[in-house]
């Protein structure tokens, strides 16, 4: 079980390294010196000259990448805004909580409506409940969250004058936001809780309790649900990783002062520091959530474990698994 | 002699293929929510290719007589603050939004289908290095990497196709990868192969049509993303620059107009809510009529 868990860990090694090496890449890539976009285009010939020595840039690219991996790795440095030359590091790290809060309460509203909706629906399944419940869930699914969002700040704080339209420090500012963000993770939470139910609930083991005599909310709650659990813990991780990258246009639209729109402001003036730090952050979080689920579910299910013990331990991982085969929550 | 079995071959691949979509669509049609959604579909499309005859305006052409009117019957959906017609604009909206979900999907299937096909057929070395390459890209969300590339390229209507197609590549590789490898033991292969296939007809010719359903689905699912993806790009002004009618843009802008004129907000917003709606049931339904073990 240890072993697993340094495997996998040691994995998030080469992952993160890969993943900041082509995000470094393709921003590397990007037309423009930076040395002339950090003086501004009024800056002499000279002076550019010195900011490009003083930035490294005169280093090959992969001698600026090492560079770059260092101060990254040992001081948490990822160099500072090309404009506001303030650290990219102090500005995510002064960001990044709203966003991860924001995602956070998002997917937490989701799980808490989402799930016991798709518990009844798959106890009752075809009934009018279900078919009615599972239509708001598609119809939740393909609304987008900014769409949402903007319909929401028309009817509660334009027309009704109940809520704020922006802001994101007090209850009544966050629950616009958080409503919004929160529907799509709600809605497949709702889907993937429904069809994993009901692929426990058809088992013989069902069965045999249900003859038992056990009461219909023990079998449920109980023996069901706890075994169909873990494939919606999957998707809550999956959906909170979604959250902070697809975070941006809410803030955006809140004027929530999250990492999501400081990537934003970065790429319209063209701050690569900032973006290439934000990015990589991001990345950082959404494996390491991937992690989690991974060891989470090793903890709780010895099928985990066993196929680990015997197949010498390949890189097992319900988030890439669920990912590669491209299952959609049903 | 080798005329005719080649003539025979294609007959009844042609025969299977018929017989196999008459089944699916029978299947389908039973689906009434995909039927309707594939018919709405269609009127999109529709609209789309012919927006330059159906359009009742031009999409960027700016009356100033007629600012910000409320829906009328010269202006069906109102006009915005320039004086464009809405609906025209909606109506290009839908030729941009649709064409970028199809050709990022379809850049996205052909990367993926190339490095799945190789991984998945060839196997070992080869394989271990595409997969892992493709985990690694799972674990950055697709909407930054495209913000990414976006950032660095430029925001042009090619970029954006290209950003969104990109960032989706490992899924369409893990899948058709997954095809590949429960296909290629099959006996047809070692068939295909006996009478002189090569790995490239193989692959192409014989496995790939095999695994088109679970590929089909995936990609429904894709056109919906990627529209969103954009839609959400343009509406932060990181997508299409104005006057190009996007639906993400044409709420950006109804966002500064929404206490007076709110009109000019809920049209897009349905419409965008409409498409990946349609998409969503029709990959749904297209998912359960072409493999019914995964009905309920």
């Amino acid at each position: 079980m240890i072993k697993y868990v340094l495997r996998r860990i040691l994995f998030l090694v080469p992952t993160l390294l890969l993943v900041s090496f082509c995000v470094y890449a393709i921003v590397h890539a990007a037309p423009g010196d930076p040395a002339q976009l950090a003086l501004g285009e009024g800056a002499t010939q000279a002076a550019v000259e010195v900011k490009r020595i003083e930035l490294g840039l005169d280093k090959p690219f992969i001698y600026q990448y090492f560079a770059w991996l260092k101060n990254v790795v040992f001081h948490f440095d990822f160099g500072s805004s090309y404009r506001s030359e303030i650290s990219v590091a102090y500005q995510i790290r002064s960001y990044f909580p709203n966003t991860l809060k924001l995602a956070g309460l998002s997917v937490f509203f989701g799980a808490l409506i989402g799930i016991p909706i798709g518990i009844l629906a798959s106890v009752k399944q075809s009934s009018w409940f279900d078919n009615f419940v599972m239509s708001i869930a598609m119809i939740g699914m393909s609304v987008p969250a900014f769409v949402l969002a903007l319909v929401m700040i028309l009817i509660f704080s334009v027309k009704l004058r109940w809520l704020p339209s922006s802001g994101f420090s007090t209850v009544s500012e966050m629950l616009l936001p958080i409503t919004a963000l929160g529907m799509q993770p709600m809605a497949i939470c709702a889907r993937m809780t429904r069809s994993s139910m009901l692929e426990v609930i058809r088992q013989d083991y069902i069965r045999t309790i249900r003859a038992k005599g056990q009461s219909e909310l023990k079998v449920i709650v109980h023996h069901a649900f706890k075994n169909a659990l873990m494939p919606i813990l999957t998707t809550i991780g999956l959906q909170f990783g979604a959250l902070i990258g697809g975070a941006f246009v809410t803030e955006t639209i809140f004027l929530i002062p999250g990492l999501g729109r400081l990537l934003v402001t970065a790429v319209t003036n063209r701050d690569y520091p900032l973006v290439l730090g934000g990015v990589v952050c991001v990345a950082t979080v959404v494996a390491i959530t991937n992690l989690l689920i991974d060891v989470a579910y090793a903890l709780v299910d010895p099928r985990v474990q066993a196929q680990f013990k015997n197949a010498g331990g390949g890189a097992f991982s319900w988030p890439t698994l669920i990912k590669r085969q491209g299952i959609k929550p049903k | 002699m080798a005329d005719i079995d080649k003539k025979a071959r294609d007959k009844t691949k042609i025969i299977n293929i018929f017989g196999e979509t008459n089944e699916t669509w029978r299947r389908l049609k039973k689906n009434k929510t995909a039927v309707f959604s594939l018919f709405v579909l269609i009127i999109l499309a529709v609209l789309g290719i012919f927006a330059d005859f159906v359009a009742p305006y031009s999409y960027f052409e700016q009356n100033l007589h007629d600012l910000l009117q409320a829906p009328s019957r010269a202006h069906w959906l109102g006009t915005d603050q320039y004086g464009r017609d809405i609906l025209s604009r909606l109506i290009y909206g839908t030729r941009i939004s649709l064409s970028v979900g199809l050709i990022a999907v379809g850049l996205a299937l052909f990367a993926g289908g190339i490095l799945g096909s190789v991984a998945g057929f060839y196997g070992k070395r080869i394989d271990t290095l595409i997969m892992r390459f493709m985990d690694i890209m799972l674990s950055i969300p697709s909407v930054l990497l495209a913000l990414a590339i976006v950032a660095t390229f430029g925001t042009s209507l090619p970029n954006l196709m290209l950003a969104t197609g990109i960032s989706t590549v490992p899924g369409y590789a893990r899948l058709i990868r997954a095809s590949i490898l429960s296909n290629k033991e099959h006996e047809y292969v070692e068939a295909a192969r006996a009478v002189g296939a090569g790995d490239f007809e193989i692959i192409t010719k014989h496995i790939l049509p095999n695994c088109l359903a679970p590929i089909l689905v995936q990609a429904t699912f894709g056109v919906a993303t990627a529209i969103l993806t954009v839609a959400g790009l343009s509406f932060v002004g990181l997508g299409l620059q104005p006057p190009i009618a996007e639906w993400g843009s044409m709420l950006s802008e109804a966002r500064g107009y929404i206490r007076d004129y709110s009109y000019m907000l809920i049209s897009p917003a349905v419409t965008i809510a409409l498409t990946v709606f349609c998409l969503n049931t029709l990959g749904d339904g297209l998912r359960d009529a072409l493999d019914p073990k995964l009905r309920d």
